[in-house]
């Protein structure tokens, strides 16, 4: 316990005396997780709140056109611009690029007399003999201008179907509204009075839309929820830098051969390592969460809410931290230099965080992968965290990643012991 | 019967896939309370053979043993029978000497109360009280190995590895060394001692082994050797000894 207590000691002060070391342990992962909130955060905004910039040109003259620009209208997900009626096809890319628009929907000229007719069409079948195909209408079945979606090309293919799909409604509730109309007209001989068309069109049942959580809180996640955590964890993990390269640089040096001169085992100054930086990592969240929580709002950030489940906040921290120093631990005894240490400590933890959905949800990963993400412990840090940062779970909600983290930790001791052991540290 | 400090017996050692130093069937006896002196040139095995004896190689034949203890097969506890400086300076620069003394202290198993009074005994003996809560990174060259040997004697070992305990050092510091090195000497420790300077060695030891090719080429009191090589100094025993061949 003397040894335990005088190697603590020892490494604290040896920490504490690195102020650039310590400035940097702190500072650089502050830095980060503000600089990625702020940029996710935008993004957030971008997908939640922005509306999407749409120009469109109607070369319909007819109603429909105009129904339709007023349908895209009440969609409430679009920002809509209207092209010059004098404009063409081959400058309408130009104007996109003008005026900031992701999306321009061109209505061909023939729109209101394609609907009306395919409504007249329906109508009259409806009416007469539903099972005849033989009743045609005069005018054409087939519009000779499609409906064009032009779209910039970094937009993502989900997001792309999501418009697809709100023009679709769109098209959709004309051709209802005009099918009614016909239908109505026929029956009683007299136009739809308004009341009634209103209601037709517009008494759908209504979506509400409700976030799930653990907790029954229905605040909606934003962007601090999602980053802080996993950029806390990707900053814990981080520590391999600064213990790693420090392992080296001790195994190194005279100091490590006096030690295994001496009556008691290096695994003290293993233990004592993983005790004084397990608090740095505890306290680099600490850190983290208290300024997101109270420091983002000054920012123009979201506030980070903290989970109610306080201990399971902590036991998270306290084995993600664990596992992390673990790791570091791990590369310090097999590098045999500061810059393998370094460098290989640097990538790997970024192909962690790759691997564990820190940079791209592991949901959106390809199957492959799905299984391989597995091994990564910041995957299981980053679930439990989500857990309960975004889902307000507790600790029995996430007890499963938390094993399943221990468990890795374990097997990187196992590893380190085999590396100390092939070394002859011990 | 006197229990040796070293008894080396039929000992094999090659670093693994390296050339180079290679003991084979080595022998050495070192006597308790000597001042003993291990010499060759450059890549002769010296180190080597200073690492085997304090057990930081492991050898694959032969005995080796301290004090009655085979070293290979030794607990860790073993290790309170001797001190070891070596020629790295082995302590903690971001630390204080006091601060270095109380950790080392801590490892030797030394009780804390204890501690603290060999700390300042050692301060004061090798001069450097005054200094004592200065980080080692500011200290001189003469400081840091004055610092390197406290730590070494931290715990009174029976006996005391030293490897080169005064190289890049000034006068002064060299002969508060040396005289440390002989009362602590006189108070029982056996001083197992390597070194290039050869004038300083003829002043310490009271015996010498010339080692060569890992092989032990001359082995008794300097007196003894230097009359029977017809030399008048060690330097010339030295070259008659090791020839003059660059070892580099």
């Amino acid at each position: 316990m003397q040894i335990i207590k005088a190697t603590i000691i020892k490494d604290g002060k040896i920490l504490l005396r690195d102020r650039v070391g310590l400035f940097m342990m702190f500072f650089m992962p502050i830095l980060l997780v503000i600089v990625i909130t702020s940029v996710q955060n935008s993004t957030f905004e971008l997908v939640n709140n922005n509306k999407i910039s749409l120009l469109v040109f109607n070369k319909d003259k007819g109603p429909m056109g105009a129904q339709m620009v007023d349908a895209i209208r009440k969609i409430g997900l679009f920002k809509l611009q209207l092209a010059d009626s004098t404009s063409s096809d081959q400058n309408l890319v130009a104007t996109m690029h003008n005026q900031d628009a992701l999306v321009a929907l061109v209505i061909p000229r023939q729109f209101t007399a394609f609907i009306e007719n395919k409504a007249g069409e329906i109508a009259t079948r409806a009416l007469k003999d539903p099972d005849s195909s033989q009743i045609k209408s005069d005018a054409p079945a087939i519009l000779p201008d499609s409906l064009i979606m032009y779209y910039h090309p970094v937009m993502q293919s989900s997001f792309r179907q999501s418009i697809e799909g709100a023009f679709r409604s769109s098209v959709q509730v004309i051709q209802g509204e005009a099918i009614v109309k016909k239908l109505y007209e026929a029956v009683n001989q007299k136009e739809v009075p308004a009341d009634l068309e209103k209601q037709i069109l517009f008494s759908q049942v209504p979506i509400s839309k409700i976030p799930v959580s653990r907790s029954g809180s229905r605040t909606v996640p934003n962007a601090s929820q999602h980053n802080v955590p996993a950029w806390t964890i990707f900053a814990m993990f981080f520590i391999v830098i600064s213990l790693g390269g420090t392992m080296v640089r001790e195994k190194n040096s005279g100091s490590f051969i006096r030690l295994k001169t001496m009556p008691a085992s290096y695994l003290h100054a293993l233990f004592s390592k993983q005790i004084v930086y397990l608090t740095v990592t505890i306290l680099q969240a600490a850190v983290i969460f208290a300024i997101g929580n109270k420091i983002f709002p000054y920012l123009g950030l979201p506030a980070l809410h903290l989970p109610k489940d306080g201990w399971a906040l902590f036991i998270v921290t306290a084995v993600t931290g664990y596992c992390a120093v673990n790791y570091a631990i791990c590369v310090g005894v097999f590098a045999n230099t500061p810059e393998q240490s370094n460098g290989f400590g640097a990538i790997s933890i970024l192909i962690m965080a790759a691997l564990g959905g820190l940079i791209v949800p592991s949901f959106a990963m390809p199957a492959h992968l799905q299984n391989i993400l597995q091994i990564s412990p910041l995957h299981w840090a980053l679930e439990a965290y989500y857990g309960l940062f975004l889902e307000g779970g507790k600790l029995k909600d996430i007890w499963m990643n938390i094993l399943s983290l221990l468990g890795i930790t374990v097997l990187i001791q196992i590893f380190t012991l085999y590396g100390l052991k092939k070394k002859n540290l011990i | 019967m006197n229990i040796p400090a070293i008894k080396i017996q039929n000992l094999a050692f090659q670093y693994p896939r390296q050339e180079g130093v290679c003991f084979k069937n080595f022998n050495l006896e070192i006597n308790a309370g000597e001042r003993f002196g291990l010499f060759g040139p450059n890549g002769a095995g010296k180190t080597t053979l200073m690492n085997l004896m304090t057990g930081l190689l492991k050898y694959s034949e032969g005995s080796i043993q301290l004090l009655d203890h085979e070293i290979n097969d030794h607990p860790k506890s073993i290790n309170t029978l001797f001190g070891f400086v070596p020629q790295d300076f082995s302590y903690y620069p971001e630390l204080s000497a006091r601060e270095n003394l109380s950790f080392y202290g801590a490892w030797y198993g030394i009780a804390p109360g204890k501690i603290k009074n060999r700390t300042e005994e050692l301060l004061h003996v090798l001069g450097l009280e005054s200094v004592g809560d200065r980080m080692l990174k500011s200290f001189s060259g003469g400081m840091k190995r004055r610092v390197n040997l406290a730590i070494g004697v931290m715990h009174n070992p029976q006996v005391l590895f030293l490897d080169e305990p005064t190289v890049g050092v000034d006068v002064q510091s060299r002969h508060a060394i040396i005289n440390y090195l002989k009362k602590q000497n006189e108070s029982g420790t056996t001083l197992i001692y390597t070194s290039h300077q050869l004038e300083e060695a003829a002043e310490l030891c009271t015996k010498i082994a010339l080692i060569d090719n890992a092989k032990i080429i001359a082995h008794d009191s300097l007196e003894v050797l230097l009359e029977t090589h017809g030399q008048e100094g060690m330097e010339g025993l030295f070259l008659e000894l090791t020839g003059k061949r660059f070892r580099d």
